[in-house]
């Protein structure tokens, strides 16, 4: 009876850790929701009054809207050069010596474990010398180089549990090592690949660092002109961007959830 | 399956691999005839996989050759090579159906929709899996799975099929039933078999002759018998089959155990380290009176009886030499005037089943 109760006991303080972190993890994102709503020309918490007006001012500002299509189009080509660069770099690990592939995993992880600000330094001063700043490849470079071990890691992750003994398989029995790669190994780490895309979207998206000191004039990213508009008024139109910005998000990544449940079923 | 295709013999000579300071295959020289089931047979770590590996083409000897029929084929990549290969984790593809992954080789040789339907139909038939082509994988069991594998490797009728301890994963039951069965296909198929286990009664079981692999070098190839009977080494004759050895003295071609001149009917061959007298526990005969004449005495004391179901061990204190095992079989015939603890016993062992060898072949 005892040890019931003190599991109920310790059940209870779970419970109520889980929330905490819930609470202070979700509810500082959810809170820009009800703000975008707000028809105060500020920003205010809880909103007085309810409009629509700060949607309508981001959706018809040319500022805003070539800042939105610039950061799509750089999130949209980050993915396609992060996804399969990335896919093929850990495909590449895994079939390396060990040794090799704990150097490399090393190597690999650097733009994670580096601090984004030195890195956006770095970039900035070679740029110059390059040419690159200011451009949309530059930012389509910087956020490559940041999302690959997004990729590369999840990449890695699906590899571990595949026997590989099936690549070999295939290989033997007639198909080149890229037709095995493609029609064996490939459809079953589908769901690493389409992981280490969503991440390497949403970390492009997201970036701000980088894009600050890389990206500007026309080619300006969303989150450059959002930190640069923050800075010089508080304006609820940044609430209704930021909502935006996470239901395009939540969208992507219950995409990817879904995309997984449903081969998940197939199996 | 059609006799469209002809076996290729497989010449391999003076093939080297290294890694590192460790010699994975030193200068190994082998002939597997056409249509041969060879059996690669060694302890782990022996080199035997590697030189499988080698063969399929996954793994780059360092220097040496090796030829299908009178193609050298070192620098051939694994999928221009024309081979079957069954796997240990049968490494099927898991999002395909049975028919499909037996299809698969035809797919890629670009035969028509049609036709691999019913080559991939064919091929399930002579595994005894017809009418299982829309299964899943995950539905089959750990059998099934084998023959789809094989099916697989065989689909394209390939004048080669390597298999890499296809039955390891079995339980013992299933493994001997698929032994059986294996040698069957291989009698029915026209194609050169390249077997790899390190399991000794399944290459005596399946083979044709088995190469006895180690410290990536070939010990012996020989036919099951002949290297049971006549191994050229004491790793060989330890390792296959079940064995008491005792060190002997060899000197004018003769060997003696203690005192005594042993009888041989083979010659003694020649190596280094020494020489060992291998017992088989079967080939030792009792004998109720005195040992014969023609026979060498290994006579000694019953030191123990230990009762296995099919056959008794009985634990023999030599006079001299030390324990040896004998085996005798469990009905009346085998234990009538057998024994008891304590007692002495007859031992027999004839000229014919005398293996003397050296501790390391030259």
């Amino acid at each position: 009876m005892e040890q019931v109760g003190q599991r109920k006991i310790d059940g209870l303080w779970l419970t109520v850790v889980g929330i905490a972190v819930l609470f202070f993890l979700i509810l500082p994102t959810l809170i820009v929701i009800p703000m975008s709503f707000s028809g105060a020309s500020f920003l205010e918490f809880p909103p007085t009054s309810f409009s629509f007006r700060w949607y309508t001012a981001y959706l018809t500002s040319p500022e805003w809207m070539s800042a939105t299509r610039t950061s799509l189009i750089a999130a949209i080509l980050t993915t396609l050069i992060a996804t399969p660069l990335g896919s093929l770099c850990a495909y590449g690990l895994h079939c390396s010596a060990p040794r090799i592939r704990n150097a490399a995993q090393i190597l690999v992880i650097m733009p994670i474990v580096v601090p984004v600000i030195l890195i956006a330094v770095g970039v900035f001063s070679l740029y110059a010398k390059l040419g690159l700043n200011y451009t949309l490849a530059g930012v389509v470079i910087a956020h490559t180089a940041l999302a690959l071990p997004f990729v590369i890691v999840t990449v890695m992750s699906g590899l571990q549990n595949y026997d590989f003994d099936q690549e070999l398989a295939a290989r033997s029995l007639g198909a080149s090592r890229a037709y095995a790669l493609w029609t064996v190994t490939v459809p079953q780490v589908k769901f690493s690949i389409q992981t280490g895309a969503f991440l390497a979207f949403i970390t492009s998206l997201d970036e701000v660092v980088i894009s600050m000191l890389v990206s500007g004039g026309d080619n300006a990213t969303i989150t450059r002109r959002m930190f640069n508009s923050l800075r010089d008024q508080l304006d609820p139109t940044i609430a209704a961007i930021s909502t935006c910005l996470i239901v395009v998000s939540v969208v992507a990544l219950v995409g990817v959830q879904l995309i997984g449940r449903s081969k998940n079923v197939d199996k | 399956m059609s006799s469209a295709t002809q076996s290729l013999p497989i010449e391999i000579s003076s093939l080297c691999k290294a890694y590192g300071s460790v010699k994975a295959l030193d200068d190994v020289s082998l002939n597997i005839a056409a249509g041969e089931f060879l059996t690669l047979l060694g302890p782990s770590g022996s080199g035997k996989t590697t030189l499988l590996m080698a063969l399929a083409g996954f793994s780059r000897p360092d220097s040496g050759s090796i030829r299908f029929g009178d193609q050298e084929v070192i620098a051939t990549p694994p999928h221009k090579r024309g081979l079957g290969m069954v796997f240990q984790s049968y490494a099927l593809f898991p999002f395909m159906t049975v028919a499909e992954n037996v299809a698969y080789p035809l797919k890629i040789r670009g035969v028509s929709k049609s036709d691999q339907k019913t080559h991939a139909e064919r091929a399930l038939d002579t595994v005894q899996l017809g009418g299982y082509g829309d299964r899943r994988i995950t539905q089959l069991s750990g059998g099934q799975r084998q023959r789809v594998a094989l099916a697989r490797a065989m689909v394209f009728e390939p004048q080669i099929i390597l298999m890499d301890e296809p039955l390891s994963a079995l339980d013992k039951q299933l493994r001997e039933h698929m032994q059986i069965e294996l040698k069957a296909l291989h009698q029915k198929l026209d194609a050169t078999v390249v077997y790899v286990t390190h399991d000794q009664r399944e290459a005596l079981t399946m083979s044709d002759r088995i190469a006895v692999v180690n410290h990536g070098r070939i010990e012996q190839v020989e036919t099951p018998e002949r290297l049971y009977r006549q191994p050229s080494s004491f790793f060989v004759a330890d390792f296959v089959g079940e064995s008491v050895s005792l060190p002997v003295k060899v000197a004018n071609d003769t060997a003696q155990l203690g005192e005594r001149a042993l009888k041989s009917d083979s010659p003694i061959a020649q190596g280094s380290g020494g020489h060992r007298l291998v017992i088989r526990p079967e080939l030792l005969e009792v004998t109720s009176g005195a040992v014969p004449e023609t026979a060498n005495d290994l006579s000694g004391h019953v030191h123990d009886i230990i009762y296995q179901g099919d056959s008794v061990l009985v634990i023999v204190q030599h006079d001299s030499a030390g324990q040896i095992n004998v085996r005798v079989p469990a009905n009346r015939a085998g234990q009538t005037g057998l024994p008891s603890k304590g007692e002495r016993i007859g031992l027999a062992l004839h000229p014919e089943d005398t293996i003397i060898v050296p501790e390391h072949a030259s």
